[in-house]
């Protein structure tokens, strides 16, 4: 298994699907074959149309903000006494999250298609609130797919959603979070694929949803290049990109223009979610070796039992609790292209803490457990070394869990 | 001939439809499934028997409930497969058919799978998230053992996929009757869907068409047209309902296929 040069890493698939051969694909029901085919041939066609880029930019610049800011933690870094800490500051994108742009790539694709329903699923209640943001930009009708478990601990976004117009479907099966809600969502869609687009929200699922999802969050490594670039005049010797990873939609996001890269000049470091220390469960099948399983359309490494029944998870992030992980994801773990750690509920909490103490950022609990990498690496690290870690969402979405962990919410 | 095969051929000279159950292994539980099995297999053509997932990304409200109750009282796929032995020690030639998703078959690993389904008597499998062409392969593996590899088609599916599915095809081939999860209210009349089943059955008039989701007492008799009918989330229903009464769901749900088989007869 081998990486290719200068192909985005969302092309580097076979005929089929697959990445490096096994990972990804399309599992899915005949009724879906279809409606994925008909994505697929129209995404292909618009991804390389001037007319249809043109519209992408003018609304990522405009709707949604691009570039997201770049700025260096001088407290942190100072505090820590190692590298030199940055964060791109994704939060500040329209909504507080990097969902916006997969979101509102899809409400375009949407409208193309002569589709008038969308439809998602949500953890963290981001990718729901961006979607339900997108379609009302583009005047589409909005249902999201949210585990009960999460509408009660995301509450914030649920009602985000709700004043965006969009219908909340509340999952009641399996655990109760995000999981489920995939499931639940991609069973509206085989009922409903004639006349409703299905939004995936992360780079999961059968094969072109990884796609399309990948090809709306690279904008993220388009803008940091540039600014990189303008902050040192080159490519630093050393540069470590840390990001969370739950599916993987943001950490793709922000490495995919540095993938080619030595990995001795830019280090990728994925952070999964470790969930409460001394558990059992997890969310962080790429840290411990989790084997090769099929969830929601896709072959990827995914937590679950030797009779191939999916384990429950458990992350005080819900956005990344999710037992399996993009097929993309694998691939980078398997060539060793990227490394891929975990964080503790617990050491995420504490990133929170003193990343808030000393700087003026917020982030939410996911980039927390980047920060938690950032912070344990960084005193060890040569003061030439450049961290950077994607803030990639605003925790206040997060208030209700931090008062009640931290007494506090900033 | 397969036990399939003869099925049909045995419905067909006795001018009906051939009556397909689905019930899923261990639901309510390892003993009582088996128990329905047993019984409802007088008056069912071939028994469907589920392999829970519990991440089922095709299927509605019934059998995800049967699913969840059957994994959650501990069912594991050997069982499933001592269901099939010890239900096939008994009905020697009631054809049965295993139902389930890929991981659990990808898990156990395709080959063990195949030899296990030949071992304890499996006639044939349905595999709902592994579609044509991807299925190819395991079709040639199953084919290979004397399994039948049971094709889908559904509505979305145009002319010339259905073409290339059917000539790929064993025994049978099961068309989804519209856009739903199973246990769907029918939404597509009987006509429409007896339409486009005799489009399917014009491809080749050997295969035996079987008609799926959406059939229930109410609807079953206006499709009798058809080579076979399946009815799954009806009978799913009718164990959750027992259980939550506190009655029989054996007695239960052989009443339900005996008047559905009435219904066609």
């Amino acid at each position: 298994m081998k990486l290719k040069k200068k192909i985005p890493l969302i092309d580097q698939h076979d005929k089929s699907g697959f990445w490096g051969g096994k990972f990804g694909g399309n599992f899915i029901p005949e009724t879906l074959k279809k409606p994925v085919e008909d994505l697929t041939d129209l995404f292909e066609r618009i991804r390389y149309d001037k007319k249809f880029l043109k519209q992408r930019d003018y609304y990522f610049k405009n709707y949604i903000g691009s570039p997201t800011s770049f700025k260096k933690l001088q407290n942190l870094s100072r505090h820590l006494g190692g590298a030199q800490i940055y964060a791109k500051m994704v939060s500040e994108a329209n909504g507080g999250a990097h969902k916006i742009y997969n979101a509102t790539v899809h409400a375009l694709i949407c409208k193309l298609a002569g589709k008038k329903y969308i439809v998602g699923d949500t953890g963290a209640g981001y990718a729901g609130k961006m979607l339900s943001m997108a379609a009302k930009k583009f005047g589409l009708k909005c249902k999201i797919f949210m585990g009960i478990k999460d509408m009660k601990r995301q509450k914030p976004n649920c009602t985000a959603m709700r004043k965006n117009g969009a219908e909340i479907v509340p999952v009641y099966s399996g655990s109760q979070t995000l999981v489920d809600a995939v499931s639940e969502c991609m069973r509206y869609w085989v009922s409903n694929c004639n006349n409703t687009h299905m939004c995936i929200g992360s780079t999961v699922g059968p094969n072109i949803f990884v796609k399309i999802c990948g090809w709306s969050t690279a904008q993220i490594s388009r803008e940091l290049k540039i600014q990189i670039e303008s902050e040192f005049q080159t490519i630093p010797k050393k540069i470590k990109l840390i990001n969370c990873v739950g599916g993987g939609s943001s950490a793709y996001g922000f490495w995919s223009e540095f993938i080619d890269y030595d990995k001795k000049q830019i280090e990728l470091i994925g952070v999964e979610a470790g969930g409460p220390k001394n558990s059992k469960l997890h969310a962080a099948p790429l840290t411990n070796s989790a084997k090769l399983g099929i969830l929601h359309g896709a072959a990827a490494y995914v937590c679950q039992n030797a009779e191939g029944q999916i384990n429950d998870t458990e992350s005080i992030s819900a956005g990344l609790d999710y037992p399996g992980v993009s097929p993309i994801h694998c691939l980078l773990k398997d060539t060793k292209r990227a490394r891929y750690t975990s964080a503790t509920d617990e050491a995420a909490l504490n990133a929170y803490k003193l990343v808030t103490k000393l700087e003026r950022i917020n982030p939410s609990l996911e980039p927390c457990h980047a920060f938690a990498e950032a912070i344990k690496i960084s005193p060890k690290l040569s003061k030439d070394t450049v961290v950077i870690v994607n803030s990639c969402g605003d925790a206040k979405k997060d208030r209700d869990i931090l008062k009640v962990r931290l007494g506090k919410f900033k | 001939m397969s036990l399939i095969n003869s099925a049909f051929k045995k419905t067909k000279n006795e001018k009906r439809p051939a009556l397909l159950t689905y019930t899923v292994a261990g639901d309510n539980n390892k003993k009582k499934s088996l128990e329905i099995l047993k019984s409802i297999a007088n008056y069912a053509d071939i028994c469907e028997i589920g392999f829970p997932h519990n991440t089922p990304i095709a299927d509605g409200g019934q059998i995800q409930s049967s699913a969840y109750r059957a994994l959650k009282n501990g069912i594991k796929i050997k069982d499933v497969f001592s269901i099939v032995k010890d239900f096939k020690q008994s009905k020697q030639t009631k054809p049965v058919i295993l139902m389930g998703y890929y991981n659990v078959i990808y898990q156990y690993g395709d080959n063990n799978f195949i030899n296990i389904c030949k071992k304890v008597g499996v006639d044939g499998l349905i595999v709902v998230d592994l579609p044509y062409p991807e299925n190819k392969d395991f079709a040639k593996k199953c084919k290979k053992k004397n399994i039948n590899f049971i094709q889908l088609v559904s509505p979305t599916t145009s002319l010339n996929r259905m073409k290339k599915i059917i000539k790929d095809s064993h025994d049978m081939v099961y068309y989804i009757s519209m856009l739903s999860t199973t246990g769907g209210k029918l939404k597509v009349s009987p006509k429409k869907i007896l339409e486009r089943y005799n489009k399917i059955k014009k491809f080749n008039k050997n295969k035996n068409i079987v008609i799926g989701f959406g059939i229930t007492e109410k609807t079953i008799a206006s499709l009798k047209k058809a080579d076979g009918l399946v009815v799954g989330s009806a009978l799913c229903k009718e164990i959750s309902k027992s259980v939550e009464k506190r009655q029989n769901p054996v007695t239960n749900v052989t009443n339900i296929v005996k008047k559905l088989r009435k219904k066609i007869s």
